[in-house]
């Protein structure tokens, strides 16, 4: 499923010249009239509000006094970047994101080893899988909220979420629940790819079980790996559903997501809340261009159409 | 390590993973089956089994319309994102044009986006055109969401269908139109269907918009019902209600999945992986 197929497109016979430019012209067309509704519709409900949202950025608007909209320059920026509870929100994303993503990696490597291997209860495996996957981010999060909670938890009374460390810890786990499988799903697509010949005769060579592993599965693997560090990395980053529920930001969990949403949707202030909506914005896609940079990805090369 | 061991071993490692995705599940499904009385008793199998919380949901105006409302915004957001997809797709996947690689590339741009950085415009601009709290506030959002997703997953889907065997039908003597019904959209259909499945999680999944872009019953959808649940309680502990409605909802992911698990995983994978 995941070789780096290339388009399997009809290799009509080459027609002669004049009729090929035709052709292409018609085709050329199509394509476009093809995408065109597509490509209107992702424009018009993301590229847009994207500009207007810096617009809103630069403005003072509060909706309770909408009276007093004015032109604000950068002092939104201003007010955010210089606001310690900017800083404690990023560093409560990051905490989030950077423990999240790693524990993903590495149990969803071992759910994938183990859906790649098990031969018994293949299927049932992969079902279940999916089951977290599929599930409500918000029901994940009652679930989790509850097992934690003293009244309604059955293995444990502490207040795990009224205190810092401990409601990081069933926010983490809430999210490395629901969002491991998909992570092993993706894992498991490049394990797929890994050459059995090369693991034989590693296997010939004398080579152990470990040895097999980190020194021809992983490097084998590392464009799958990439995807899926990059995929969670940006999707973690931008958590919002599991701190609403859990804690609404209790006890230093608010995250950059809850802080614009707070702004924007609670305080309705539309100038201030934008600033830290841009501001999110920009930090996903710095994570991005590091990423693609930092491990020389290409990620056409993963996708197989360079 | 042997045969025997390795199979065992391999074994027990599948046994840990079904019961590490089902705990919090069987979890929300004994609280949903324990009476107001016993909520409290921290038993992992409910004493007296009783359906009085999801009679109690079923009554409540709040959750069925959330109900409804998710399943129609979902479904019609389902429908739009999958046509446009497809024809993006199919052109993407089998037409020579410039401007495709910048196509895909947007896409998966937007795949990435912060969706918070969408609340405060969409909130701004809905109040503003009457679509606040409306199924088409949060129809469109999702829609325009969901497309790369659908975009990718079915580009890469119709990149595999032999589409030179509509011409050996036409060669046999079908028309255009029966070459496309009897050979194509059999062929197409399976990974048109994955799309949907994909992008109607999303849409059956998502907090933010639905939480921002409602303020009543006319729109609101399942999760932000659910956060609203908890909210009113008074005498009765809400964490009964809560957890039989997580319960139903739940449900139909549990047998979609159960039904589609090779198209899921085969969608997943395709759409991120080789996309």
């Amino acid at each position: 499923m995941t070789t780096t197929a290339t388009p399997e497109r009809v290799t009509e016979k080459a027609p002669p010249p004049r009729e090929m430019t035709d052709r292409a012209r018609s085709e050329r067309k199509l394509g476009w009239m093809l995408c065109a509704p597509a490509l209107v519709v992702m424009i018009a409900v993301t590229a847009y509000p994207i500009g207007y949202s810096i617009w809103l950025s630069l403005q003072n608007y509060d909706l309770r006094t909408p009276d007093e909209r004015s032109f604000a320059g950068l002092s939104n920026y201003a007010t955010v970047l210089s606001s310690p509870l900017f800083y404690e929100d990023l560093q409560a994303t990051v905490i989030i994101t950077v423990i999240s993503v790693i524990l993903e990696l590495i149990i969803g490597m071992a759910i994938a080893l183990v859906m790649h291997r098990a031969i018994f209860a293949r299927r049932t495996v992969r079902t279940s899988v999916l089951i977290p996957y599929g599930i409500i981010t918000v029901v994940a999060a009652f679930a989790w909220q509850y097992a934690f909670t003293p009244d309604y938890s059955f293995f444990s009374q502490y207040q795990w979420l009224n205190n810092g460390w401990s409601s990081y810890f069933v926010i983490i786990l809430t999210e490395v629940w629901k969002t491991t499988p998909f992570m092993s799903l993706l894992l498991l697509a490049g394990l797929a790819v890994v050459p059995e010949e090369l693991q034989e005769a590693a296997k010939v060579d004398g080579a152990s079980t470990i040895q097999r592993f980190v020194r021809v599965t992983l490097p084998n693997m590392k464009a799958a790996i990439l995807v899926a560090l990059l995929f969670r990395t940006l999707d973690a980053f931008r958590i919002f559903d599991t701190v609403f529920i859990m804690t609404r930001g209790a006890n230093g969990t608010e995250t950059l997501s809850f802080l614009s949403y707070n702004q924007l949707i609670n305080r309705v202030n539309l100038g201030l809340g934008s600033t830290v909506s841009v501001l999110l914005f920009f930090l996903v896609i710095i994570i991005a261009v590091l990423f693609v940079k930092g491990f020389k990805t290409n990620l056409g090369a993963v996708r197989g159409d360079r | 390590m042997g045969g025997k061991n390795d199979r065992l071993f391999w074994g027990i490692g599948g046994v840990v993973i079904i019961v590490y995705t089902l705990i919090p599940v069987a979890w929300l499904a004994s609280l949903s089956l324990k009476s107001n009385a016993d909520i409290t008793d921290n038993n992992f199998i409910p004493t007296n089994p009783t359906l009085d919380n999801y009679r109690q949901i079923f009554s409540f105006d709040l959750f069925t319309s959330a109900l409804l409302n998710s399943l129609g915004i979902a479904l019609i957001a389902t429908i739009f994102a999958v046509t446009l997809a497809t024809l993006a797709a199919y052109a993407i996947a089998r037409l020579d044009f410039p401007g495709k690689k910048l196509i895909l590339t947007l896409a998966l741009a937007i795949a990435m986006f912060p969706p918070v950085s969408l609340i405060g415009p969409l909130f701004d601009l809905w109040r503003s055109v009457g679509l606040f709290d409306t199924w088409p506030g949060l129809i469109i959002p999702y829609m325009s969401f969901t497309l790369p997703l659908a975009i990718w997953t079915l580009s890469a889907f119709f990149r595999e269908i032999p589409w030179e065997m509509e011409q050996a039908a036409q060669v046999d003597g079908a028309t255009n139109m029966q070459a496309f019904r009897r050979v194509i959209v059999p062929l197409a259909a399976p990974g048109v269907f994955t799309a949907a499945i994909l992008v109607f999680f999303f849409a059956w999944n998502d907090f933010l918009f639905s939480i921002s872009l409602t303020s009543s019953d006319a729109a609101r959808t399942v999760p932000a019902a659910l956060a609203f649940f908890s909210g009113d309680s008074q005498f009765v502990q809400p964490q009964g209600p809560i957890a039989a409605a997580a319960i139903v909802v739940t449900i139909p992911i549990v047998i979609a999945v159960l039904i589609f698990q090779r198209r899921i995983v085969a969608g997943l994978t395709a759409g991120a992986v080789k996309g």
